[in-house]
C-alpha cells in the first residue's frame, strides 16, 4: 500500500475586542464580533466557500477515491453557525459523502493538555458533543492536538479516552534518521498509533507554493507526483497536513492553488500506484514500525517545532499560569456564560499573539496577529482576564 | 513693563508642561497689568487671547540685515551637528539619528528670502527649527522696538532670546523648566547641553522652577547661585474636583501617571507594587501613559508574575485622565529628576492622597505628600501601604493637601517675576 493522506485544520478563534483598563469590572464581553464576523465572511469566500466545493466536485468525480480529513475547532464551529451558516452547510455536504473524516480536538483549541488532564479531558468530550450534534451523530476516531501538540504522556492521554490514532509533526529532532512516511505508536501506550507529518512535502503546498523565490516555483501536480514517486518504495504513507486556510487565504487563488488541487488527484492516479486514505483507514491498515518517542511536546509551529510559539516569554506564562490558575473554582461554577468564555479565553492563539520571536518566525506572527506588538497582545488579554478573575470570585462565593 | 517672551507651546496645542506653565505665568502677569508680546513657532488660532501673540511661522526674515548673517552662521554650526528629540531612550535616539542623517536637507541661504513653517512639535527637524526660531527672535526684536526684557522658556527657546538680546541690546532672562540632565540622566544629549549653557551664560538673570533645578543650573552648568532665582510653578485652577466617576472594581488602585519613561522612574513604581501585592493583594497598580521604557515595564510586570493586579492604560487624554485621578486611591510620581511636576498637585485636587520623589521640586512646595527617594522601592512600598490602611494620614494629607493648593497662584508667582525684571533693570540702569 503506498497512500497520501490529506489533513486539514479548520480553526479560528474569538479575537478579543480592545478592552481597556476601564472597562475591568463592568463590562463583560470580550470578543470583537465585528472582527470575527468579518474573518469569518472574507476567509469563507476566499477558502472555505471555492474550496469546500472543489473538495465536493473531487469525491464525486473520483467515486470516492479521492478523500481528506478535517479537524474543525469548536471556535470555528460556534462562528460559522453565528456567522456563515452557508459555510458550515458545505461542511455537512461533504462529510455526508462518507468520504471525509473528522478529528477530534479540544473544543476551544486549547493547550490544556499541557497543563491539566481533567480540563482536557473536558474540552475533548465538549468537542466529541459538538460533533456528534452538527454532523448527524459522526464520531472520531483519531485525534489531533491543538497545533498538532504532542508528547508521549499526551499521547497516553488520548489513548485513555479510546482513539485508534493521533496526529503530529514529523519533527526533526524527534525522527533523526527515521522517516515520517511510516506508522509509529505511542511510546507509553502502544495501542495509540502517531501519524507523522511529512513538513517537507506539507509545506511545499502550504508555505512554498505561490513563493516565487523558491528553487522549485512553481510546483506543477507533475513535479509534486514525481517527488511521490522519488520516496522510497517500502514506505507507505505520506502525511500531508496543513491549514486549510492554505487554499486561496494563505496562498491566494491568483498563485494557482485551486488548480494545483483541481489536478492533483489525477495526476497521481494516473502516474503514480497511490491511493487517497483517511487517518482512520491509515491507522486501520498499517502496522506501527517502532515506537515514537517524545519526551517534551513538539508542535508544528516555527522552525523549532516546540510550545515557544505560545509559551516561554515570561508574558505568555504569566498569562497562562493566571488563566489555568481558575481550574478549580471554574469546575464548582455552572454558569453557561462564564463556562463559555472559559473555554475561549483557552484558545492557543491568545498566546501566540503574545509571541516575541519577532527576528525568526516573527513575520509570521505578525501576520496572523490583531494586535501591533505582543506587548499590547499581552495588556489586552490581561485586562480582560482581570475581569474574568472578578467575574469568577463573585460567582463562587454565591 | 512689556516683556518679549519666546515659547515653544501654548495650550491647547501642547505636548508637555511647558505650554501650560507658559500661560498660567501670562495670567498671573495680566494680573499685575504686564503686557507680555508671546512668540510661539506656530499659531493655530485657537489659543485664548491672553497675550500679544506673534507666530513665527508669519515672519519674513529680512536679508539685508547683516547682523543677521553672523547670527545665522553659528546657527548653522549648531544646526548640522546635531541631530536630537526629547524624550528618546538610547535605542529609539538610534533608530531616529539613523533616519535623520539620510534625511538632512542642505542648509542654504534661501532662508533669509522665506517665511519658514514651522512644526513647533517635538520632531525630527527640531534642531533645524530651533535654529531658523532664532533667526525669527532677531527679527522680531529689531521690527519692535517697543520691550523692556527678553524672556525665553527652556532651551528651545534660548537661541531666540540670545539673538533678540544680541540685535536689541535689552536684558535676557531665561526660565529653566527642565535641564537635559533631568531629561537624560548622567547621558546627556551634548549639543542640547550647549544651548542650555549659552543660554544661562548668555542671560542676565535665570529663573528656576525649583531649588532642585536651581542646585543643577549652578553645579552643572557653572551658573553663579547670586543670578538664579527659584520662581516654584503654580496651578491655574486650585478647586477640589468632584468627580462623579465611580471605579468598577473592588480592589484600591495605585496610580502612575505620565511619561513612561527614564526620567519618570516608572521601574521603582513596578518594583513596589511588587512589594505591596505581596502583603495585601487587594490592590491594582495602574500605569497610564506611554513612552519608550513601556514594553520594559510591561515585560517587568509579568516576569514579576503580577499581570492580573497591574494594568496599563496606555495614552490617557481628555476625560479618561480626571477618572483616572477621580478612582485612584493613591498616586506615585517617582521621578528619577523632575525640575517641578504639576501632575501630584491635579491628584490633589481629585482629593488623592500623593507620594511624591524627593529628586521633585514640586516635594518643595506640597508639604502634605509623603517623600521618598525615587530609588527606595522598600519606603515606596511602605508610603502605599500605609496611605491605603491607614485612613487617618491619607484623610490628613487630601484636607491640608488642598488648603496647599490654594497658596499656589500664578499671580504670586508672577509677581515675584516682576520684582527680578526690576532688579535686572535697575542693575542696568
Amino acid at each position: 500500500m503506498r497512500t497520501v493522506c490529506f489533513y486539514f485544520q479548520v480553526h479560528q478563534p474569538y479575537r478579543l475586542k480592545p478592552y481597556r483598563f476601564f472597562d475591568i469590572g463592568e463590562d463583560h464581553y470580550y470578543w470583537n464580533d465585528y472582527l470575527n464576523r468579518n474573518v469569518i465572511q472574507k476567509v469563507a469566500q476566499k477558502c472555505y466557500l471555492p474550496m469546500n466545493s472543489l473538495l465536493l466536485e473531487l469525491i464525486q468525480r473520483y467515486d470516492g477515491r479521492f478523500k481528506v480529513a478535517f479537524s474543525i475547532s469548536g471556535t470555528f464551529l460556534d462562528q460559522m453557525e453565528a456567522y456563515a451558516p452557508d459555510v458550515l452547510e458545505s461542511f455537512q455536504r461533504l462529510v455526508a459523502t462518507g468520504h471525509v473524516e473528522l478529528l477530534n480536538e479540544t473544543n476551544t483549541h486549547s493547550l490544556a493538555a499541557l497543563k491539566s488532564k481533567d480540563e482536557f479531558f473536558a474540552l475533548v468530550h465538549k468537542h466529541q458533543d459538538r460533533i456528534k450534534a452538527l454532523f448527524n451523530g459522526y464520531s472520531p476516531k483519531v485525534f489531533r492536538n491543538t497545533e498538532l501538540i504532542y508528547s508521549d504522556e499526551i499521547g497516553a492521554m488520548v489513548a485513555e479516552l479510546g482513539y485508534q490514532g493521533m496526529l503530529t509533526e514529523g519533527a526533526k529532532h524527534i525522527l533523526g534518521w527515521k522517516s515520517p512516511n511510516y506508522v509509529y505508536s505511542n511510546a507509553l501506550n502502544p495501542n495509540l498509533k502517531v501519524l507523522l507529518k511529512n513538513f517537507r512535502l506539507s509545506d511545499d503546498i502550504a508555505f512554498r507554493f505561490g513563493d516565487k523565490t523558491w528553487g522549485d516555483f512553481p510546483l506543477t501536480t507533475d513535479k509534486f507526483v514525481n517527488w511521490l514517486n522519488a520516496l522510497p518504495k517500502e514506505e507507505p504513507v505520506v502525511n500531508l497536513f496543513m491549514d486549510y486556510e492554505t487554499f486561496g487565504e494563505h496562498q491566494w487563488a491568483e498563485t494557482g492553488i485551486f488548480d494545483f488541487m483541481r489536478h492533483l488527484p489525477e495526476a497521481i492516479f494516473s502516474q503514480s500506484n497511490f491511493t487517497f486514505s483517511t487517518p482512520s483507514e491509515v491507522v486501520a491498515a498499517l502496522s506501527p514500525v517502532s515506537h515514537i518517542h517524545v519526551p517534551t511536546p513538539i508542535s508544528w509551529a516555527d522552525e523549532e517545532r516546540d510550545l515557544t510559539a505560545w509559551l516561554g516569554n515570561d508574558m505568555q506564562d504569566e498569562a497562562f499560569d493566571r488563566l489555568y490558575e481558575l481550574e478549580k473554582k471554574i469546575r464548582k461554577i455552572k454558569d453557561p456564560e462564564l463556562l463559555r468564555d472559559w473555554g475561549y479565553l483557552q484558545t492557543s492563539d491568545h498566546f501566540y499573539y503574545i509571541c516575541t520571536k519577532f527576528f525568526s518566525d516573527g513575520s509570521v506572527h505578525e501576520y496572523f496577529s490583531p494586535y501591533d506588538t505582543p506587548y499590547d497582545a499581552f495588556i489586552n488579554y490581561m485586562n480582560v482576564l482581570s475581569d474574568f478573575i472578578l467575574r469568577v470570585e463573585a460567582a463562587s462565593k454565591k | 513693563m512689556k516683556v518679549l517672551m519666546f515659547g515653544w507651546e501654548f495650550p491647547p496645542h501642547i505636548s508637555g508642561g511647558l505650554g501650560t506653565a507658559c500661560y498660567g505665568l501670562i495670567q498671573g502677569m495680566n494680573v499685575h497689568q504686564q503686557e507680555v508680546i508671546f512668540v510661539v513657532p506656530k499659531l493655530w488660532g485657537d489659543e485664548e487671547p491672553v497675550a500679544d501673540f506673534v507666530n513665527a511661522s508669519g515672519v519674513t526674515i529680512d536679508y539685508r540685515e547683516k547682523r543677521f548673517k553672523k547670527l545665522w552662521k553659528n546657527l548653522t554650526y549648531l544646526e548640522v551637528n546635531s541631530f536630537l528629540v526629547p524624550y528618546l531612550g538610547p535605542k529609539a535616539f538610534k533608530k531616529f539619528t539613523d533616519y535623520a542623517i539620510h534625511d538632512r536637507t542642505d542648509v542654504d541661504e534661501s532662508i533669509f528670502s522665506t517665511k519658514y513653517q514651522f512644526s513647533g512639535k517635538y520632531g525630527k527637524n527640531l534642531m533645524e527649527e530651533v535654529s531658523r526660531y532664532a533667526l525669527v527672535g532677531a527679527q522680531i526684536a529689531r521690527d519692535r522696538g517697543d520691550f523692556d526684557i527678553i524672556h525665553a522658556h527652556d532651551w528651545l527657546a534660548y537661541p531666540a532670546g540670545i539673538a533678540a538680546k544680541e540685535i536689541s541690546g535689552k536684558p535676557l532672562v531665561v526660565h529653566v523648566h527642565a535641564t537635559e540632565y533631568d531629561r537624560s540622566g548622567e547621558s546627556v544629549n551634548f549639543p542640547v547641553f550647549e544651548i542650555e549653557r549659552a543660554g544661562m551664560h548668555a542671560a542676565d538673570h535665570v529663573v528656576a522652577v525649583s531649588q532642585l533645578t536651581k542646585n543643577i543650573c549652578v553645579r552643572k552648568y557653572g551658573i553663579p547661585p547670586e543670578k538664579v532665582t527659584v520662581l516654584h510653578n503654580a496651578v491655574l485652577d486650585a478647586s477640589i474636583i468632584k468627580s462623579s466617576f465611580q471605579k468598577k472594581v473592588p480592589e484600591k488602585i495605585v496610580t502612575f501617571l505620565g511619561r513612561i519613561t527614564y526620567q519618570k522612574g516608572p521601574e521603582y513604581f513596578v518594583e513596589a507594587a511588587k512589594k505591596v501585592i505581596e502583603r495585601d493583594p487587594n490592590v491594582r497598580f495602574v500605569m497610564a501613559g506611554s513612552g519608550d521604557l513601556l514594553n520594559k515595564m510591561v515585560d517587568r510586570v509579568a516576569e514579576l508574575r503580577m499581570g492580573t493586579k497591574f494594568h496599563f492604560t496606555g495614552f490617557l487624554k481628555g476625560d479618561d485622565v480626571d477618572h483616572m485621578y477621580a478612582i485612584s486611591d493613591v498616586y506615585v510620581m517617582p521621578s528619577v529628576s523632575e525640575p517641578f511636576g504639576i501632575a501630584p498637585l491635579e491628584a490633589v485636587r481629585h482629593n488623592t492622597p500623593v507620594i511624591i520623589s524627593k529628586q521633585s521640586g514640586v516635594a518643595e512646595v506640597l508639604h502634605n505628600a509623603i517623600k521618598i527617594d525615587f530609588w527606595d522601592v522598600d519606603a515606596m512600598a511602605d508610603a502605599i501601604f500605609g496611605l491605603l490602611h491607614y485612613q487617618g494620614i491619607a484623610r490628613m494629607f487630601t484636607e491640608l493637601g488642598a488648603d496647599e493648593l490654594k497658596k499656589l497662584k500664578w499671580e504670586h508667582v508672577a509677581a515675584k517675576l516682576v520684582t527680578v525684571y526690576e532688579k535686572i533693570l535697575a542693575q542696568r540702569a
